[in-house]
C-alpha cells in the first residue's frame, strides 16, 4: 500500500512560471523510489513540497500530497509541521552546511525526539548513541559532544543519516545525499543509506541526477523533465527497455560500470525538442 | 601556554594604547590656548605671582620634562592634584567612575533588549509591513545623535509629561546615605527598592538617549545576519523536524547571527561611553563625563589627564571583553 501519494502537484514561481506540472507519484511503504532528472527538472522541488520547505519564491498552486492517506495540504500549519516532523525525515545534500555550526552534534540528533516527540532526554541520548553505532561511527559519546567543524564530511553525512532515522520515520527523502561527497565516500554512504533503509523498513524517495546510483539503490524510478513526469517504471524495466525516447537518450548519456570505456551520447537536440513539445502541449492543455 | 601568550600580548598593546592616549592629551591640552594659572588668580596679579604659581604646579618646565615627571608619578600611583578643587585626581575620578559605568551599562542593556527584540521580530515578519515599519523606526533612531535624543526626551518625557527625572542622579529628599559610589548596585543589595526606583527614574532618560542610536545599529546588523542565516541548510533541516519559525530563529539562527553583531556592538559601546560626556552634562548627572567638561572649562590639566586615562582604559577593557565573549560564543575559536 502506498505511503506517500502525490496527485497533480503543481508548483509555480510567484510570477506564474510553472516549476512542477501536475506531478503524480507514489512511494509504497518500505519501497525505494528514485527521482531522476537534469538540473532544474524539479526533482528536489517535489521533496521540498512534501516536507513543506518550498522556497519563498515558489508557491504550491494545486494538487494533493497524501501521507498515509491524509492530505497534508488541508492540515493547519502547526498540525502539518508536527506530522511531517514525526513521520518524514530529510537527508540533505550538503553535510558541510546542514549541521548548525554553533551547536554540538548530539543535541542536533536528539532535538526532534525531545522537543517535538516528547521523549526524555536520557532516552533520546541513548537512542542517538545506538544510531551512531548503526551508521558505523566509533565512540558515539565523543562524537555527540563534538562540534560539526571537528568532523569530516563523510562523518557529518553519517550523523545526518542517523539523525534522519532517529524518530523511526515512515518516509525518508534523500536529496542528492552523495553529490557533495568525494567518490570513495559516496559509495560507502550509498551503501549505508541502503543498509539503514532495509533495517528500518522505511520508504525512501531518492532524488538524484546520477543513473549509476539509481540501479544500486532503488526498485522503481520516476523520470522528470521540466517539472513533468516523463516516465514511471521499475528499475529493471527501465535499464532493459526504457519506454520514453528521452529516457533512452538519458541512459545513453550515462557511463556504464560494465563498459567504462564505451562511448557516451549527449542527449540529441531532436529528443529535447520532442520533450519540449510535450511540455508545451501540456501547458496549452492546462490553459484551456 | 597559548592563553598566557595571548594575555601578555593584550597587556602589552593595552599599555601602548594608554601611553599613546596619555601623550596626545598631555601635549594637546598644553598647546591649545588657555592657561590654568590665569583662571586661578584674581585680576591684577603680578608677574611674580604668576611665576610662583607656575613653578608650584611645575608649568614652568618644558612639556617633555613635565610629561616625564607626570608619568613617573602616575607609575607610582600618584595622579596629581586637581588645580580647581585641590583634591587628589585619583579620588575624584574613582568617585565619579561608578556613576558613568552604571549609566553606560544601563544604556547598553536597553540597546541590546530593544535592538535585539526588534531584529528578531523583523526577521520573523520579514517581507511584511511589520519589517518595513521596524526598518523605518530604526532609520529615524539612527538619524539623530544621542544628545538630540536627550533634548527631545527631556522635552517630551520630562517637561510635557513629567514621568521621569531630568536632572541629577538621585533625589536628595530621599535622605539615603550611600556607602559606595555604585548607587544602583548598593540600593539593590540593600533591598531598598524605593531608592532603586528613584535611581532608575533619574537614569532612564539619559540611558535611553544613549541607547537609541545603538539600538538602531544592533537592529540593522542583527537583522541582516539573521536573514542571511535563514537561508542556511541547517535552518531548512530544522524546519523539516517540525520546529516553528519562532523557535528556529531563536535557537538555530540567533547563535550564528550574533557573532558579527557582537564585534560591532563592542566598538559602538566605546562610542556610547564617549557620548556620556555630553549626555551627563545635559541631564546634570554627576558622572565622569560631566566632570570632564568642568575640568576642560577650568583648564584643570591634571584632572583632564586623569579622566582621559580612565576613558582610554575603559575602551581597551571593553575591547578585551568583546574578544573574550566572541571566543566563548564561537565554538570554532574555542578549541583553536
Amino acid at each position: 500500500m502506498s505511503y506517500l501519494t502525490i496527485k497533480d502537484l503543481t508548483v509555480r514561481l510567484k510570477n506564474g512560471v510553472p516549476l512542477l506540472r501536475k506531478v503524480s507519484l507514489e512511494v509504497k511503504s518500505g519501497e525505494v523510489r528514485a527521482l531522476v532528472g537534469e538540473s532544474g527538472a524539479g526533482k528536489s522541488m517535489i521533496g521540498k513540497a512534501v516536507l513543506g520547505i518550498l522556497p519563498r519564491a515558489a508557491k504550491l498552486t494545486g494538487g494533493e500530497i497524501l501521507l498515509d492517506g491524509e492530505d497534508l495540504l488541508t492540515l493547519p500549519p502547526k498540525a502539518r509541521r508536527a506530522k511531517i516532523g514525526a513521520k518524514v525525515a530529510l537527508i540533505p545534500q550538503d553535510p558541510l552546511t546542514a549541521l548548525n555550526p554553533s551547536r554540538r552534534v548530539g543535541p542536533q540528533i536528539t532535538d526532534r525526539l525531545v522537543d517535538i516527540l516528547g521523549w526524555k532526554r536520557k532516552q533520546a541520548e541513548d537512542r542517538a548513541a545506538e544510531l551512531l553505532d548503526e551508521v558505523h561511527i566509533q565512540s558515539p559519546e565523543r562524537v555527540m559532544r563534538s562540534y560539526p567543524h571537528e568532523l569530516s564530511g563523510g562523518m557529518r553525512q553519517r550523523i545526518l543519516i542517523a539523525s534522519a532515522f532517529a524518530a523511526e520515520p515512515k518516509l525518508i527523502i534523500a536529496d542528492e545525499p552523495t553529490t557533495a561527497l568525494d567518490v570513495t565516500v559516496q559509495k560507502q554512504i550509498l551503501k549505508l543509506i541502503r543498509e539503514m533503509q532495509e533495517r528500518h523498513d522505511t520508504a525512501l524517495l531518492f532524488v538524484t541526477h546520477d543513473l549509476g546510483v539509481v540501479s544500486k539503490i532503488s526498485q522503481s524510478l520516476t523520470v522528470l523533465y521540466a517539472g513533468m513526469v516523463i516516465e514511471e517504471t521499475d528499475v529493471r524495466t527501465f535499464f532493459a527497455e526504457p519506454g520514453h525516447a528521452y529516457s533512452r537518450a538519458l541512459l545513453a548519456a550515462t557511463p556504464k560500470y560494465t563498459d567504462p570505456d564505451g562511448s557516451l551520447m549527449p542527449v540529441p537536440d531532436s529528443i529535447i525538442s520532442q520533450v519540449e513539445q510535450q511540455v508545451a502541449a501540456f501547458d496549452a492543455q492546462l490553459k484551456r | 601556554m597559548q592563553i598566557v601568550r595571548t594575555l601578555l600580548t593584550r597587556l602589552a598593546t593595552t599599555i601602548i594604547t594608554l601611553l599613546g592616549a596619555a601623550i596626545i592629551v598631555f601635549v594637546v591640552i598644553r598647546v591649545v590656548p588657555g592657561n590654568p594659572i590665569a583662571m586661578m588668580l584674581p585680576p591684577g596679579a603680578t608677574e611674580a605671582d604668576i611665576a610662583r604659581l607656575e613653578a608650584l604646579y611645575g608649568l614652568d618646565k618644558s612639556i617633555f620634562e613635565q610629561f616625564l615627571i607626570w608619568i613617573g608619578n602616575v607609575l607610582q600611583g600618584d595622579f596629581g592634584t586637581s588645580i580647581t578643587t585641590r583634591q587628589p585626581v585619583f579620588d575624584l575620578v574613582i568617585g565619579r567612575l561608578p556613576a558613568t559605568l552604571e549609566l553606560s551599562v544601563m544604556a547598553l542593556l536597553i540597546a541590546i533588549v530593544v535592538g535585539g527584540s526588534a531584529a528578531l521580530t523583523a526577521t520573523l515578519y520579514r517581507g511584511t509591513k511589520v519589517e518595513g515599519g521596524i526598518d523605518v523606526a530604526g532609520g529615524v533612531a539612527l538619524s539623530l545623535p544621542d544628545f538630540l535624543w536627550g533634548l527631545a526626551l527631556i522635552l517630551v518625557l520630562g517637561v510635557l509629561w513629567p514621568l521621569f527625572h531630568i536632572s541629577g542622579r538621585v533625589s536628595p529628599s530621599l535622605g539615603f546615605e550611600f556607602n559606595t559610589d555604585f548607587y544602583l548596585i548598593e540600593a539593590l543589595v540593600r533591598f531598598r527598592f524605593d531608592v532603586v526606583l528613584d535611581l532608575l527614574g533619574h537614569m532612564f532618560l539619559p540611558a535611553l538617549a544613549l541607547a537609541i542610536p545603538l539600538a538602531a545599529i544592533i537592529l540593522q546588523l542583527l537583522k541582516q545576519s539573521l536573514k542571511e542565516c535563514m537561508h542556511d541548510d541547517y535552518i531548512t533541516l530544522a524546519r523539516t523536524k517540525g520546529y516553528s519559525e519562532t523557535s528556529i530563529i531563536a535557537r538555530d539562527a540567533l547563535p550564528n547571527a550574533i557573532l558579527p553583531t557582537l564585534t560591532l556592538v563592542g566598538v559602538q559601546f566605546t562610542f556610547l561611553i564617549g557620548g556620556t560626556v555630553i549626555i551627563e552634562r545635559l541631564f546634570s548627572y554627576e558622572g565622569l563625563g560631566n566632570m570632564a567638561i568642568d575640568a576642560v572649562i577650568n583648564r584643570d590639566l591634571p584632572l583632564i589627564q586623569g579622566i582621559v586615562l580612565v576613558f582610554a582604559l575603559l575602551f581597551t577593557l571593553v575591547n578585551l571583553l568583546v574578544d573574550m565573549t566572541y571566543a566563548a560564543l564561537n565554538p570554532r575559536l574555542r578549541h583553536a
